[in-house]
């Protein structure tokens, strides 16, 4: 099976320059460096590589958004990762900084970037310390900084540290958050690429996205497009969590077998027990029940099933589970993480999040389901950003699929009442 | 009183020219202090505001939405547990309960003797290696009670 990102992941001292160097590492900017920056996009965008965030969105053409002829530009890595389930990045950022490196100079090269941050979630300082080093080296052997490799390029480089905010995953939040502000997102239009950093044209991508570009110029981006399926093009890693035997992250190429992924290569359910449920992309990304496990990992079939891929958080769940004490859980999460900013996100995860607990309690009713579903319509596409989206996802999902575990702690309140 | 170290003027100025405008150093100088001191006072939000030209309110306004910087004193070490998707179906909520109960701290909060401060928290991307808690900068995974006795008794 190809592997894109992961092929040496395991490697002792991968995270120095020596060790990546001598696995072929920095060589793609020779080759890249010897075209011109529209045609590295052009790569790109024939790549068919999609950002690995968790919006999908094809990564070249996010490129050519960039408004023209104004400078100076940025790029902002999201290395934010802090959706539940999710846990990619933190492996690419701690066993290959080098990879993400080479990544972002080519990306910069590309969009005639001379600064670049890194954004790291606050909890990453390891991870942040091992990239600061990486930096350092990349500085050291003329990677980084003036006129690189003579390609004319000057780039500069840093890491910038959040302070514990899911919130600051999304764009223009993390911008904010950047820029010394409340991560709180902004109002769309005008996009990063027209007034991102600074009110600056910026770039921002995803720490997966940009590790892959090495391989695409490198490889030939025909390469890349011949991997998966029609729309969903290369590989993905995956980080499978819950009730598995074996999780980890995986990278599969798009078009596996979900019941592949979860039954081979994560080894199945602790205990051979029974799959119940499965959560694709992350919190965010809709539940789905057992009977979808024959779903192909990529964009358009998992869309097609009911739900996203997200970020490519798999979260399995086995038949000891109670979907509604699951859900309450990320409801509690929403809750906690909603900016405050607009009305129909602050209020409704608190409503939500109280009505569930009731249920969970066993003092809820028919009427307390009625009513998520109705705060559920009440969010969707109607919040300023697409938390409040997520926030309702695994509560309508739960509903839909499972609401016979929502019965079960309803029916007892009945029970209990009229035997009262 | 707060004052900054000549180490750590040093630091704020490397920090402040990596940032076209002086205010993006805002959240690494609050981390800064919150590293240093365990949090940060409101002396130390009006040093913070005076280096980057900032009032004091604006600085608590910004500081107040991050979970990670704490506005009174906190333990040596701050135990972040994650309670989250992965981690609770692979029994986070009993291991939280077990190590609130071993350090005197039930639902979390400081210890008398100021050594842990615990705290439940969402997700830290280690959900491969659930359940899992991060002490200052290290994460800890696939915990059992015994691996947190070990973890917890061996800190200094």
């Amino acid at each position: 099976m190809t592997q894109i990102l992961f092929k040496n992941i395991d490697m002792e001292g991968l995270n120095s320059i020596d060790v990546y160097e001598s696995q072929g590492g920095y060589k793609s900017l020779e080759k890249a460096f010897a075209k011109k920056p529209d045609e590295i996009i052009g790569m790109v965008k024939a790549s068919g590589l999609r950002g690995r965030g968790g919006a999908g969105f094809p990564a070249g053409l996010k490129w050519s958004f960039l408004a023209k002829d104004v400078f100076p530009r940025y790029l902002a890595c999201n290395a934010d990762e802090s959706e539940p389930g999710t846990c990619k990045d933190r492996e690419l950022l701690e066993k290959t900084p080098h990879l993400l490196i080479e990544g972002i100079i080519i990306t910069c090269y590309a969009c005639r970037i001379e600064t670049g941050y890194i954004y790291l979630r606050g909890e990453f300082q390891h991870a942040s310390d091992l990239m600061d080093q990486a930096i350092e080296e990349a500085y050291a052997k003329g990677y980084l900084g003036k006129n690189i490799m003579g390609s004319g390029l000057n780039l500069e480089l840093y890491t910038h540290l959040g302070a514990g905010a899911y919130i600051c995953g999304e764009e223009s939040a993390l911008l904010n958050s950047l820029e010394g502000m409340r991560g709180e997102p902004r109002l769309k239009p005008p996009f990063p690429a027209v007034e991102g950093l600074y009110g600056k044209p910026t770039v921002i991508n995803n720490v997966e996205t940009l590790c892959v570009v090495p391989w695409i110029i490198n490889e030939g981006p025909e390469k890349h497009s011949a991997l998966g399926t029609e729309k969903s093009k290369g590989t993905k890693l995956v980080s499978v969590s819950g009730h598995v035997k074996k999780p980890g992250n995986y990278e599969v190429v798009m078009g596996t077998p979900i019941r592949e992924i979860i039954y081979d290569m994560a080894g199945g359910i602790r205990n051979d027990n029974q799959l119940k449920a499965y959560i694709p992309g992350g919190s965010s990304t809709p539940m789905l029940p057992a009977s979808k496990v024959d779903v192909l990992y990529d964009y358009e079939s998992i869309q097609a099933a009911g739900s996203m891929l997200g970020s490519g958080a798999l979260i399995v769940m086995d038949h000891t589970v109670n979907v509604v004490e699951a859900t309450l859980r990320l409801a509690y999460f929403y809750m906690h993480e909603s900016c405050g900013k607009c009305t129909p996100c602050r209020e409704g995860t608190r409503w939500m999040w109280q009505l569930l607990n009731q249920i969970q309690e066993g003092t809820g009713t028919n009427e307390h389901v009625d009513k998520l579903l109705d705060i559920s319509d009440n969010m969707s596409f109607k919040c300023f950003c697409p938390l409040g989206d997520a926030a309702v996802a695994p509560i309508v999902s739960g509903i839909q699929h499972f609401r016979s575990d929502y019965d079960e702690l309803i029916k007892k309140l009945t029970t209990d009442t009229v035997a009262g | 009183m707060f004052i900054f170290t000549q180490e750590d003027e040093n630091k704020i100025d490397k920090i402040v020219k990596k940032y076209p405008v002086k205010q993006s150093a805002l959240l690494p100088l609050l981390t800064l202090v919150q590293r240093r001191d365990g949090y940060v006072s409101p002396e130390a939000m009006r040093a913070i505001g005076g280096k980057l030209e900032l009032s004091p309110g604006y600085v608590q306004s910004v500081m107040s939405f991050y979970t990670m910087y704490h506005s009174e004193p906190t333990g040596k070490y701050i135990i972040l547990f994650c309670h989250n998707i992965s981690c609770q179906l692979n029994g986070a909520d009993d291991l939280f309960a077990y190590t609130g109960e071993k350090l005197g701290v039930n639902g979390g909060g400081t210890t008398e003797d100021k050594k842990f401060t615990l705290h439940k928290e969402e997700c830290l991307a280690a959900c491969c290696g659930a359940p899992m808690m991060r002490i200052n900068d290290t994460f800890y995974e696939n915990l059992t009670k015994e691996k947190i006795d070990k973890i917890l008794d061996s800190l200094p």
